[in-house]
Formats: C-alpha cells, sequence, structure tokens
C-alpha cells in the first residue's frame, strides 16, 4: 500500500514537473518568434521615425567580436534611459540559416532585452548607402536620431561614452 | 611671399596624411608595399611588372563573410590571373585582437584551401589604411598604367556573400571584364558588410 502511495506520488510530481517546463516552452515560443526577419525596404521605416522619440539603431551579428563587446552598454542604456522618449533598435547581420543554431541562443544567453530584428537582404550595395553614404559597410555601426539630428558611429561602444551621447541628445546635460 | 611660401610648404606637408587616412579612390595612382608572405618571402606591386594589374583584397582568416569568399578569391585568381589581373590577398587585422589571424595561422589557412596567390601579413597596419580598406573583404582592383598601378574599381566581390550561385552582380568579376575589354568599370564601386578591421588605434 505504502509502495503504491509513493508511485502515486512521484506521478504526480512528474505531471507537475513537465507542467512547469511546457509552461516555460510555451512562455518562450513568442519570444523567438519577436525576431522579425526583414527585407530592406519593409526596415526603412525605422530609420526615419517621425515622432519625438529617439533612436538607437546598432547594426550588428552575433560572430562579430566588437558588436559583442559593445552589447553590454547598449543594454546598459536601456535600462539607464528607459524613463525617457528613447528606443534601440538592434539590427542583426547574422546569416539567415543561423537564426536558430546561433542567433536565438545568442541573445537568449546573453538575456537581450532590446527589440532585434534580422535583416536578410542580399543588395547591400544599395542599402548602405540609404543607410549613410559615409558608411562602407564595416559593422558594428550604430545610427542614433531624433526629431532635429541624426548621427553615425562605427565603432564599439563603452557604456560612459555611449550615456555621455544619450545624455546629451536628451538634453540631460 | 615668405610666408606663402611657408604655407604652401605646410600645405603639402600636411595634406599628405590626410590623403593617406582618407584612403585611395577609383583614379588613384597606388604606391607600392612590401609585405610579408605565407613563404617567408616579401611581395611587392614592382614584382609584377608583366602582369596588367591585380586585384588586390583584404581578406583574413576569422571572418564569416571573408570565409565565405575564400573559395570565389580562388576562382578569381585562377581565371583572371591567365588573363593578366592575378590576386594579391593582404590580411589586415592585428593578432593580438583576433589570434585567428596570426601569420601561422595565415599559413594553416592557404595551406589547407589551397590559396593559389600570396597572402600577405600587414604587419605595421600601415598599407591597409594606405588604401584605405575598412573591412574584409574589400577589394582594390588596380591596372597597370606604364609603370604605375592605378585604381580602378573598390568594394565588394559579388552581391551574395550566402550562395555563390544565387549571385547576381559578380561585381569584381564584370569589372575585371570591363578592363579587358578596354572599357571602365561600371560601377566603378560598391559596398558590402564586411568584419571591420581589428585594429588598435581605432578602438576607442
Amino acid at each position: 500500500m505504502q509502495q503504491l502511495y509513493i508511485i502515486i506520488m512521484r506521478v504526480v510530481i512528474l505531471v507537475i514537473l513537465l507542467f512547469f517546463t511546457l509552461q516555460i516552452d510555451i512562455a518562450k515560443l513568442p519570444e523567438l518568434n519577436k525576431i522579425q526577419v526583414m527585407k530592406f525596404d519593409q526596415f526603412r521605416p525605422y530609420l526615419s521615425r517621425q515622432n519625438d522619440t529617439m533612436y538607437l539603431i546598432n547594426f550588428w551579428a552575433s560572430w562579430c567580436a566588437p558588436c559583442r563587446e559593445e552589447l553590454p552598454a547598449i543594454q546598459n542604456a536601456e535600462k539607464n534611459f528607459s524613463k525617457y522618449k528613447f528606443k534601440i533598435l538592434l539590427v542583426s547581420l547574422d546569416f539567415p540559416n543561423q537564426l536558430k543554431t546561433h542567433l536565438l541562443p545568442f541573445i537568449k544567453s546573453n538575456q537581450i532585452k532590446s527589440e532585434v530584428i534580422l535583416l536578410d537582404d542580399h543588395d547591400q550595395n544599395r542599402w548602405i548607402d540609404i543607410v549613410d553614404p559615409g558608411w562602407s559597410g564595416e559593422i558594428p555601426f550604430t545610427v542614433i536620431y531624433g526629431k532635429d539630428f541624426r548621427e553615425f558611429y562605427s565603432h564599439s561602444f563603452r557604456s560612459e561614452e555611449l550615456d555621455s551621447i544619450l545624455k546629451l541628445k536628451l538634453k540631460l546635460l | 611671399m615668405k610666408r606663402q611660401l611657408i604655407s604652401l610648404v605646410s600645405l603639402y606637408l600636411f595634406s599628405v596624411p590626410q590623403v593617406f587616412s582618407q584612403g585611395y579612390n577609383v583614379g588613384d595612382q597606388v604606391l607600392d608595399f612590401k609585405l610579408k608572405n605565407i613563404d617567408g618571402k616579401y611581395v611587392s606591386l614592382s614584382d609584377y611588372s608583366s602582369a596588367k594589374g591585380v586585384v588586390v583584397v583584404f581578406t583574413c582568416n576569422h571572418c564569416p563573410y571573408a570565409q565565405a569568399y575564400q573559395d570565389r578569391i580562388i576562382e578569381i585568381d585562377k581565371k583572371y590571373k591567365l588573363k593578366g589581373f592575378p590576386v594579391i590577398a593582404i590580411n589586415p587585422n592585428d593578432p593580438q585582437i583576433v589570434p585567428e589571424d596570426s601569420y601561422d595561422n595565415m599559413i594553416s589557412r592557404a595551406k589547407e584551401k589551397g590559396y593559389t596567390f600570396p597572402y600577405l601579413i600587414d604587419e605595421t597596419q600601415a598599407v591597409y589604411k594606405m588604401y584605405g580598406a575598412k573591412h574584409t573583404p574589400h577589394v582594390y582592383l588596380l591596372q597597370k598604367e606604364g609603370k604605375n598601378f592605378v585604381v580602378k574599381y573598390i568594394g565588394a566581390i559579388d552581391d551574395n556573400y550566402e550562395d555563390a550561385t544565387k549571385v547576381t552582380h559578380p561585381y569584381l568579376a564584370d569589372a575585371l571584364d570591363a578592363l579587358l575589354a578596354g572599357r571602365a568599370p561600371d560601377p566603378s564601386s560598391t559596398k558590402a558588410i564586411g568584419c571591420s578591421i581589428k585594429d588598435k588605434h581605432n578602438e576607442k
């Protein structure tokens, strides 16, 4: 009798555990689907939003070392300036066939909170110039823009540098 | 008069580094370089006196974009060296930042892939700066005019890093064919995404 009781208890525990695992999986799925794969023309409106929000658009890839190095600075900025009208978009240039094997695991393990899209458009010769005629195509590359300014950066940010640029642009200094 | 002369001299002196830092444009005549090849010998443009020109490719081991083009660069070299335009590959990265791009690793990669062209190391990182290369891979197609080499095309190899069979614009091959047919390449410059060149002096 006691043995049966133990078995029933174990089954119940297993079912509960299974339930939680599934819950977690279900909770994660929409997260993964959030990464939209876009052609340039779909993405283009993000470069010229006309409102009172300031945008930071960072071109990067999970395999790019200097891009990875500056991600903590960008994630910090997202946290530090969350009370202001400021939005970050990470535009991944990862290989589209590595979305599931590289990009998603990277985003998960680094707990990236910013919005991420994957730009999959081979006509780089066309769209690099549209982003910035002064950009030669090296990554990382960052565009920061607001109502009355647009600036381009082609180096890895450190937190202090990025924060002081953002403070200045948000007129907090 | 003296003051004008001084300002002219200083203009001359100080405008030179400016040109260097911006790099070459199409139409510019290039200076020669002397860089160490993977076989330990040094290679210069002046070694190519019988060529019609050269395809200078700034590339490296570690960058996935550069890796995607390794085989295509071999194909370009095999095809166009016979027509007078051999490839010279130059690794511009500082191996202290990217160990995968060290001289020894360059030797192994060239062996492994069977590179048919020199693979030079830009040890002082002066040559990539002189050219104005910004990323790997980054191509400078040079044509010989008299004794000088002149830039005729700058930019990408083609428009599909993912799949060589789906290329719609083989920019570099088109530029080479144009030169061989006596025409100026059109477009004479293109852009592509690539890995930034790893240089301590560029890090902030």
